[in-house]
């Protein structure tokens, strides 16, 4: 944890008003990342737009820590237009409750990020008003981007590099 | 009284004005369009997913692949965010050649959304003229990297190769013809008065909602929102050159074609300046456990030899941590967020791509317009599905 992650105007901000649910503050080349619990992510995602002016959301997605717990990261990349400044939030979500409230109702660009989310890793978006799947047909079976699914696809021999 | 029905009309994955395959169920009264559901995937090739299991020179490749009409774009914001998480400098003469290389690629891009908006709203001699010019870019990346449309010409670290005998010449031609050529789409388009009805008071968004629904590049501009990546988070000396951000005012389709217009003539301007401070230097920097070495030392030498074979079978490792990096693509916003374990592959690799986001407000613009304003939408967004569906 850094001086420069620790100064950074937003994080000092919302340790004043989230300080039971900011897990870890880091800083990496010059990006600072705030992880959270995912309990309170839509008031933490409302206060950073309303008070600090993080007015986008440029991108919403997940990685997935196969082995680890909690398992995903929800990750959000937020832009501030007035302050040219840029912010991103991660959230834990554990396999067994694999859901996280939506933020659909704070940007609306999150409508269709989160249902890639849903549909690449399964995480479950709790009030969002059209979670469908958005790039896999709607009867797929699996979520392709989750480290367990194989890159060749289901009931697949694994490929085994050029024989010739 | 009469009951209101609606007609549900379903618009593609096949249709010449949806720019792709991209299916959008409409429900109309009328010819008025109530309700769109875009359906999108079908182009979905699974390149974030691939990743995860490629080098990264092997990932290079797969980024011209997003959104084909711009391909150096792609590959920039990608090297860029590996040369971010490897924390390493490349020389001056590369960072020229990549804003040349990629204001030309804007040139490029803009020209296909002119001529196929103009296409989808009936001009179709600006079809004809601005495919006329995109074809000597294209033939000047034939020239650059082998490849018309598939570039692949960045490193991680610089270039591929140092630009060929006469490509000053060349670029300095695009330069002093190519604002004569945007006279004559203006020429034809701006008092044209179809092109007016058509586009005047089309699709519009205005600044709070598009900047809510995450809408970026021109088409942000277009509502008057003064932001370009460029100029406010500048990257590749950017800093270095000065260029006018255009801004809309009605928040409409003809306003995002002016910015367009005034953005291909800017994209000029900037060549110009980066032309003039092209000096010679190397193109690659000075990092052997990144980059390849010369091709000299290759054919020469075994270390030569044995250094290019570890690079291209193992890769190069990158140091652990995330790292998110953006540029100002022709569309918009392009963004590249990469976690690294440590090892020679992405852990995850994710690409933010602009048609995307972009796409998701069309019902917001559309609402309430004719069915034949639809393809007008379409086109002001200017969408392209390899980047949608990856």
């Amino acid at each position: 944890m850094s001086d420069m992650a620790e100064n950074n105007r937003a994080v000092l901000k919302l340790r004043e008003s989230f300080a039971a649910d900011i897990l870890d503050v880091r800083e990496f080349r010059g990006e600072v990342t705030i992880t959270v619990k995912k309990e309170n992510i839509v008031e933490i995602c409302n206060f950073l737009k309303t008070s600090l002016a993080f007015n986008m959301l440029t991108d919403l997605t997940a990685v997935d820590y196969l082995g680890q717990d909690p398992r995903f990261l929800v990750v959000y990349q937020l832009y501030s237009i007035p302050n040219k400044d840029r912010i991103r939030v991660k959230a834990q979500v554990s396999e067994a409750a694999c859901r996280i409230d939506t933020v659909s109702g704070v940007w609306s660009s999150a409508d269709w990020l989160e249902r890639e989310v849903f549909d690449l890793f399964g995480i479950i978006f709790n009030n969002h008003p059209d979670l469908r799947r958005i790039l896999m047909t709607d009867e797929w079976v699996g979520h392709p981007l989750r480290k367990d699914y194989p890159l060749q696809g289901p009931d697949r021999e694994p490929y085994k590099g050029r024989l010739s | 009284m009469a009951q209101k029905e609606t007609m549900t009309v379903n618009m593609g994955p096949q249709h010449p004005s949806t720019h792709g395959v991209l299916r959008l169920v409409i429900e109309l009264d009328g010819e008025i369009i109530e309700k769109i559901t875009p359906h999108i995937g079908y182009l979905h090739r699974g390149v974030e997913k691939l990743s995860e299991h490629r080098t990264y020179h092997q990932t290079l490749p797969l980024t011209d692949r997003l959104d084909y009409l711009a391909p150096m774009s792609n590959n920039l914001g990608y090297v860029l965010a590996v040369e971010k998480l490897l924390d390493i400098e490349i020389p001056e003469r590369a960072q020229v050649v990549r804003v040349i290389t990629t204001e030309l690629t804007r040139l490029k891009s803009h020209l296909v959304w002119l001529a196929c908006h103009a296409l989808d709203i009936g001009a179709m001699t600006v079809f004809i003229y601005a495919f006329r010019e995109r074809e000597k870019i294209m033939e000047l990346y034939e020239k650059l990297s082998g490849a018309r449309m598939t570039s692949n010409y960045y490193r991680v670290g610089g270039l591929s190769s140092d630009v060929y005998d006469g490509f000053e010449k060349d670029v300095q031609e695009i330069v002093d013809t190519f604002p004569g050529f945007f006279d004559t789409y203006e020429g034809l388009l701006t008092k044209n008065t179809i092109w007016l009805q058509r586009t005047v008071g089309n699709g519009v968004i205005s600044a709070e909602d598009a900047i809510d629904a995450g809408i970026t590049g021109p088409a942000l501009r277009g509502s008057g929102v003064d932001w370009d990546l460029r100029r406010d988070n500048p990257y590749s000396g950017y800093e270095k050159y000065s260029f006018k951000v255009p801004v809309g005012e009605k928040c409409d389709t003809f306003d995002r074609y002016k910015v367009r217009l005034v953005e291909m003539r800017e994209a000029v301007n900037i060549i110009s300046q980066a032309l003039k401070s092209l000096k010679p230097g190397s193109v690659l920097a000075d990092q052997p456990q990144v980059c390849y070495p010369e091709k000299e030392s290759v054919y020469n030498s075994i270390e030569g030899l044995i250094h290019h074979f570890k690079i291209a079978t193992e890769g190069f490792p990158v140091p652990e941590g995330e790292v998110y990096q953006s540029v100002e693509a022709p569309k918009g916003e392009l963004g590249y967020y990469i976690v690294s374990d440590g090892g020679n592959k992405p852990y995850r690799m994710r690409v933010r791509p602009p048609s995307f986001v972009n796409l998701s407000a069309i019902e917001k613009m559309a609402k309430g317009a004719m069915i034949a304003d639809l393809v007008a939408v379409i086109g002001t967004l200017d969408i392209v599905l390899g980047e949608i569906d990856r």
